[in-house]
């Protein structure tokens, strides 16, 4: 049988790193296939050599039979290879239309035709995209944009599609209408790779899977003689547990409670809108959230970072409002951001482990001298506990694996004992092993009576490790829902704003019985979920 | 009356149009998601090499080309040590400067010491073709017509360059695919838009059209050479601040550099208006040159304050600018 595309024998190599080491892969022509790997398995690199981004350092494509040689994004259009990247390739300031033109190679004429509209009208009235073609993309929602991109590479003619984590910034609702057009392709008699690490949406949308780890070709096997936890193992290499623990733990009164809160964003809109919400000693407090629906300005806000427009902010009945960041540090609220770029907040990358271990804390040391000894030792114990991998105390940050990095910013966060830990995207991009060391590092401090407020991407997994989840859309609270009693659904609606669960049934969520905000006018039941 | 008004607006032409050639270039060279701020060394260049091979060959064609074609190399230098080889870019344009106007003193005072000493531009046959073309009918308009339609061939010429490359950004596909690699060159990549190509050609011709620009300077200065005095006189900076003022529009930078005109020309024009209107505007003899010199800098200085300040979304500033691309970065 004539594949579609067939590898064989791919190898790039990043300096002495083996990015992919000897991979083969075969797709078959009207399949989707699912490419399985841990972080750093080499998926996306693998892909982008299909791309034009790389090129394979050895080893030879086939595209329908034939040996080709891909050495830029221009050769594999023309071999009918369309790429979706993770991070959207759109240009914010054009309109929908205008970013299909960039690419389209009909044009002969150095003017811009007026008919163009109409072509990728009609392709995607076709698969049924609902989009508008005059839109600026940075009007556009998350979802938009990537219906945008896929209807980009079928304007330009591509059989061969392959969409790289198309499913990470999507909600449950969406990425239900994201596999619809993709089984509409198919039918259509396109072939599909999909770079994915969620089990879950392997099984629903792949017929086949192929597995790398390190860079290396696993195998490939027949979706429906799998299961969830056969491909784990392929992946991991060894058996492994899937369960995600929630400590039950007795918890204390309200730690931190936020009323009304305010903030805007750097553009001056307003991103947190009238906020309510409230975190017990002991409690874990998950936040679920389309991606910029104000998690960033509200971590930033009650770190003291940004100036709030309105509303309490109130830390053991003090209220923290307008007080300077290091002062909310020593009342013991902590913060780790991981932002997209993972390296963004909180770390210096350029810096040692120890100089990052002392950004936090030199206004502990005494003196105009800086303690780089007992710096040097916290640095020592946070890679001991933490098992980080890193050559020395003295190793940039940046030199550090993803996971690494992530694990000493939040053992720097622990470190110096907080009684509220907020974090946001611990475990962003980060394999397997990795995260569930840090959802235990997060257990750890709960047993001690920490507040925690998780920030999270999955939401399987907040359902698994949270006590609660509190859901925002566009800044506004949508409802707080015990996690043993709500569904994945549920939560996917609240998300996108079609459902509310605040103010239903008498009941205010987000505002504690025992609130320590005196002169409380408003219902004062707390939300056990539905 | 009317007459000191419509020299005054007829100046305001006269001196500034260098500042649209300036500013043209440069946003061609920003659209492209690059910064040069070598504009001032640019034109320098331009202006002196298109001076004397234009005098030489007596044809002022010939000047504008060889202007073109000096900076334009200026541009090629600027694209090959921050396109291929990804030198930073504010440090590349500030050596260009520097480099530029010792190269104009340099060669200024090497001619001037030679035995056939610096050529003078009276009566000779570059001052013949840089004199004032009069459009018919248009020119016999009162005070319009002596202020927009009786000038040299390089004014007309300045605007002509800003409206079509307003057109082509707009309206051609090569135009879409500039602006695409300036906002986001990882996109324009990813589809096949050839981004070293389409750097090093509009950082050259952006180059190219500064020179013209400096030569243009040369002529309107007399074409004297002191040794103490670079004839581009700060305006590639200016240039700058106007990209900035024009919201990265060739249209709109025709009225910036009208506006800054504006400005500029007090110095030279303030005494004619005092006395033509002694009650309004005799307090402007009052103010001393110095200020008058240093105007044009403290509005550029206010523009870039109110342009930082106010921050809105409907700034056009290509989002890749200044930073180098590079496919295989992660």
């Amino acid at each position: 049988m004539e594949y579609a595309i067939e590898l064989k024998g791919i190898s790039k190599q990043f300096g002495p790193l083996f990015a992919n080491k000897n991979v083969s892969l075969q797709l078959k022509k009207g399949e989707i296939l699912a490419l399985l790997g841990e972080n750093g398995s080499g998926k996306t690199t693998l892909m982008n050599m299909l791309s034009g981004i790389y090129m394979p350092d050895s080893g030879s494509i086939f595209i329908d039979g034939k040996k080709v040689s891909i050495s830029s994004p221009e050769d594999s259009a023309k071999l009918g290879i369309g790429m979706v990247h993770q991070h959207f390739k759109l240009v914010e300031r054009f309109t929908a239309l205008d970013n299909i033109r960039i690419g389209l190679r009909d044009n002969k004429s150095l003017l811009l035709k007026k008919d163009t509209k109409d072509v990728v009208m009609k392709m995607a009235e076709k698969f049924g995209f609902d989009i508008d073609p005059d839109k600026l993309v940075s009007n556009m929602s998350v979802s938009e944009k990537q219906t945008l991109e896929i209807l980009k590479v079928l304007c330009y003619g591509a059989k061969i599609i392959i969409l790289d984590e198309p499913t990470a910034v999507l909600t449950v609702q969406e990425i239900d209408k994201l596999f619809k057009v993709l089984r509409k392709m198919k039918e259509e008699g396109h072939s599909i790779i999909i770079i994915t690490h969620k089990l879950n949406e392997v099984m629903d949308i792949s017929d086949r899977v192929t597995v790398l780890r390190h860079g290396e070709y696993i195998g490939t096997v027949v979706t429906s003689e799998s299961t969830e936890k056969s491909l784990t193992e392929l992946m991991v290499g060894r058996k492994i547990d899937l369960d995600i623990k929630c400590v039950p733990i007795e918890k204390t009164k309200p730690l931190l409670e936020i009323r009304g809160l305010t903030v805007k964003n750097d553009e001056g809109a307003i991103a947190v809108d009238h906020l309510d919400f409230y975190i017990r000693g002991g409690e874990m407090l998950g936040v679920a959230g389309i991606a910029g629906s104000g998690q960033k300005e509200l971590c930033e806000a009650i770190a003291g970072l940004r100036p709030i427009v309105d509303g309490k902010i109130i830390h053991k009945g003090d209220n923290i409002v307008g007080l300077p960041p290091a002062k909310i540090l020593e009342k013991g609220i902590s913060m780790s951001f991981i932002p997209e770029d993972r390296l963004g907040m909180g770390l210096a990358p350029s810096l040692s482990i120890t100089d990052n271990m002392i950004l936090k804390n030199y206004g502990e040391h005494k003196g105009p001298f800086i303690d780089r000894k007992l710096a040097r030792e916290e640095a020592k114990k946070v890679i001991e506990r933490f098992k980080v991998v890193t050559p020395s105390t003295e190793t940039p940050v940046r030199k550090l694996s993803g996971g690494n990095v992530q694990k000493v910013l939040l053992g720097r966060e622990i470190k110096s004992g907080p009684n509220v830990l907020i974090t946001a995207y611990p475990v962003r991009g980060l394999d397997i092993n990795s995260s569930y060391m840090i959802y235990d590092i997060l257990n750890e401090q709960k047993k001690k009576d920490v507040g925690i407020l998780f920030i999270g991407e999955d939401i399987d997994v907040m359902m698994a490790l949270c006590d609660k989840i509190m859901v925002i859309c566009h800044g506004r609270l949508m409802g707080v829902v015990n996690s043993n009693h709500t569904t994945k659904e549920e939560i996917g609606l609240m998300m996108t704003g079609a459902l509310d669960l605040v103010d239903r049934g008498g009941k205010t969520a987000g505002i504690a019985k025992d609130s320590e905000i005196a002169g409380n006018d408003k219902n004062e039941t707390e939300d056990t979920g539905l | 009356m009317l007459d000191v008004i419509t020299l005054f607006l007829f100046s305001i032409i006269v001196y500034n149009i260098p500042l649209l050639y300036g500013t043209t270039g440069e946003i061609m060279i920003e659209k492209s998601g690059s910064l040069n701020l070598g504009v001032e060394g640019t034109m320098a260049i331009g202006a002196v090499a298109g001076y004397l091979i234009g005098m030489r060959s007596g044809s002022l064609l010939v000047a504008c080309l060889v202007s073109f074609a000096a900076s334009g190399l200026v541009g090629l230098l600027f694209a090959f040590l921050t396109v291929t080889l990804q030198a930073n870019q504010n440090v590349t344009g500030l050596t260009i400067t520097t480099f530029g106007v010792a190269f104009y003193y340099f060669i200024g005072n090497a001619v001037s010491n030679s035995e056939s000493k610096w050529p003078a531009l009276g009566d000779s046959p570059l001052d013949k073709q840089f004199s004032p073309i009069e459009i018919p009918l248009l020119s016999k308009i009162p005070v319009i017509g002596k202020v927009l339609f009786s000038h040299t061939i390089l004014i007309y010429l300045g605007v002509i360059i800003a409206i079509l490359m307003w057109l082509y950004f707009k309206k051609t596909v090569p135009g879409l695919k500039l602006r695409a690699i300036g906002e986001n060159p990882g996109a324009a990549d990813s589809l096949g838009v050839n981004i070293t190509l389409y750097k090093y050609i509009h950082i050259i011709i952006g180059s190219g059209i500064m020179g013209i620009g400096g030569l243009y300077m040369a002529l309107n200065m007399g074409g004297t050479f002191e040794g103490s005095n670079c004839w581009i006189n700060g305006y590639g900076w200016i240039s700058i601040a106007l990209v900035i003022f024009a919201n990265w529009s060739p249209a709109k930078a025709i009225l910036g550099t009208f506006v800054f005109g504006f400005f500029n020309t007090l110095r030279v024009q303030n005494a004619p208006l005092a006395s033509a209107f002694p009650k309004t505007l005799g307090w402007l003899t009052k103010i001393p040159a110095q200020f008058f010199s240093a105007l044009p800098f403290i509005i550029t200085l206010i523009v870039l304050l109110i342009s930082s300040v106010r921050k809105n979304n409907n700034s056009c500033e290509p989002s890749a600018i200044g930073r180098n691309y590079y496919r295989e970065d992660r």
